[in-house]
């Protein structure tokens, strides 16, 4: 019964949960309880974007459309999804 | 030589001391005593060194790290190096203001370990009156405070079957994280491994019922879920391979390749009066002798999983097998696996075995040398 994240969500880093730049690995990371998760390039505007204080899932998906050029429908699937794996994995929360 | 990546974590074992008796402790029986706990200014330089090293995390640990006066200092610089930090505790003795100190120090979170869902249970396996009280107070404290909550179950013969309570007690106290952290035998669980191993059947039924569980507690709870080793046909990768990701610093300094590695015969540690972290990590011999695959015999060597579980756990080799560079018999191409699954039978039906409490951290050296050991129930040799 995993619950769908929709545009209307607004999702924010878990509790606990920090980004930060990984200086010896030069790459950015999640850092939560006792866990790491690296992310590339893609996932990392994903996270900026849609946990942005003002921002909705949906509003996160306009934005990423426009700065990839890219059919807005495309992106929204791999948004929705990453969200949904990072969000069962304990790094945001909805 | 094998060249190793930067460290991810470092466990910080603050001291040994601990106000709980826990059996299935996996800190050595030789207890390091108070008077030899590094101070404050030390641990801090440590925190320098793993973060100039490539740490990115820190788990405060013990023992009990609540018993250290200055918690908040080293939680604080932490946070300054930019050490994501952990507290790992019995939370007993953690009421609300220390709470808020170490949130407004940067303590992201904290992982309660609980014995038992049920109170009586729980205070019987940790030898400490009201214990359950207190941590699910303190529980709800954490969550108020803001702070991260990981509930800890380990788990065992006497408290298997109550794993469906685990989820609800962790969804109860609002935790995002639940660890079903089968006993690991080794130190003091070593050698309550008759009073504590679980049956195949409990086995079975515990696997079910997370099984179950799971797809309703997605997005809600995070489950991570330790298997029990010995009745595992492949070994786990233990330290996510030996000098490939953690750590551990005992209370007196000595830096370990996993928290149980004193008791291998041969190796020398080197400790943090020594040399800094990043150079012991590099290339000090005890780090480098189980590194990588090229210490592997066979069937490791040859194996397709060599770089999945990395041989295994070498304490277990030796505690089994009384070799610590062999394959880890929990694997099913090992010689001794036919040991493994002789000894959970064995002791898994010992039936009331009593336990062997985990016994106070001394005050000095001189007095841990009593070769007896104080139970909450009497005093039993070793």
């Amino acid at each position: 019964m995993t619950i769908a994240i929709t545009e209307q969500d607004r999702v924010r880093l878990a509790p606990g949960v920090v980004l930060r730049h990984d200086r010896t690995r030069d790459q950015w990371t999640l850092l939560g309880p006792e866990r790491v998760l690296v992310l590339d390039e893609v996932a990392l505007d994903v996270v900026r974007t849609c946990t942005a204080e003002d921002a909705t899932v949906g509003t996160g998906i306009d934005c990423l459309a426009a700065q990839f050029s890219a059919p807005r429908n495309e992106i929204a699937g791999d948004v929705l999804e990453l969200l949904r794996t990072m969000r069962e994995r304990g790094f945001i929360a909805s | 030589m094998t060249m190793s990546e930067p460290p991810y974590a470092i466990l910080a074992e603050l001291t040994h001391r601990c106000p709980l008796a826990c059996p299935y402790c996996s800190n050595p029986l030789a207890l390091e005593p108070r008077d030899r706990e590094l101070d404050t200014a030390t641990w801090k330089r440590i925190l320098d060194e793993a973060a100039e090293a490539g740490a990115l995390q820190v788990h405060f640990s013990g023992g009990e790290p609540c018993a250290r006066p200055d918690l908040e200092e080293l939680v604080e610089h932490a946070a300054r190096v930019g050490l994501y930090a952990n507290l790992i505790t019995s939370a007993v003795t953690l009421d609300r203001a220390r709470l808020d100190r170490l949130k407004a120090a940067g303590l992201p979170h904290v992982q309660i370990s609980f014995q038992d869902t049920r109170p009586g249970e729980n205070d019987r396996i940790a030898g400490f009156p009201r214990a359950f009280e207190r941590k699910r107070r303190a529980a709800h404290d954490v969550v108020d405070a803001g702070v991260a909550l990981t509930v800890n179950a380990v788990v065992h013969r006497h408290n298997i079957d109550h794993v469906d309570e685990f989820f609800d007690l962790a969804l109860d106290v609002r935790a995002g994280r639940i660890e079903i952290a089968n006993v690991q035998y080794y130190g003091w669980a070593l050698a309550n491994r008759a009073a504590l191993m679980p049956t195949r059947d409990q086995l079975v039924r515990m696997d079910a019922t997370i099984r179950a569980r799971l797809s309703e507690l997605k997005g809600r709870l995070v489950v991570d879920y330790v298997v029990p080793d010995y009745y595992a046909r492949r070994p786990k990768a233990c330290m996510g391979g030996w000098g490939r990701r953690f750590m551990n610093i005992t209370p007196s300094g000595k830096v370990l390749p996993c928290h149980a590695a004193e008791t291998i015969p041969g190796l020398t540690f080197e400790t943090v009066h020594d040399r800094p972290l990043g150079a012991i990590w590099r290339d000090s011999p005890a780090f480098e002798r189980f590194r990588g695959t090229d210490w592997m015999p066979l069937p490791c060597r040859d194996c397709d999983r060599r770089e999945v579980d990395w041989g295994g756990c070498r304490c277990q080799a030796l505690a089994i097998s009384g070799d610590a560079a062999a394959t880890d018999p929990v694997c099913e191409l090992a010689a001794d696996h036919a040991l493994v699954a002789e000894i959970a039978e064995r002791d898994s039906t010992a039936g009331d075995h009593p336990f062997t409490y985990r016994q106070r951290a001394p005050h000095n050296a001189t007095s841990t040398s009593r070769g007896m050991l104080e139970t909450a129930d009497g005093v039993t040799n070793v």
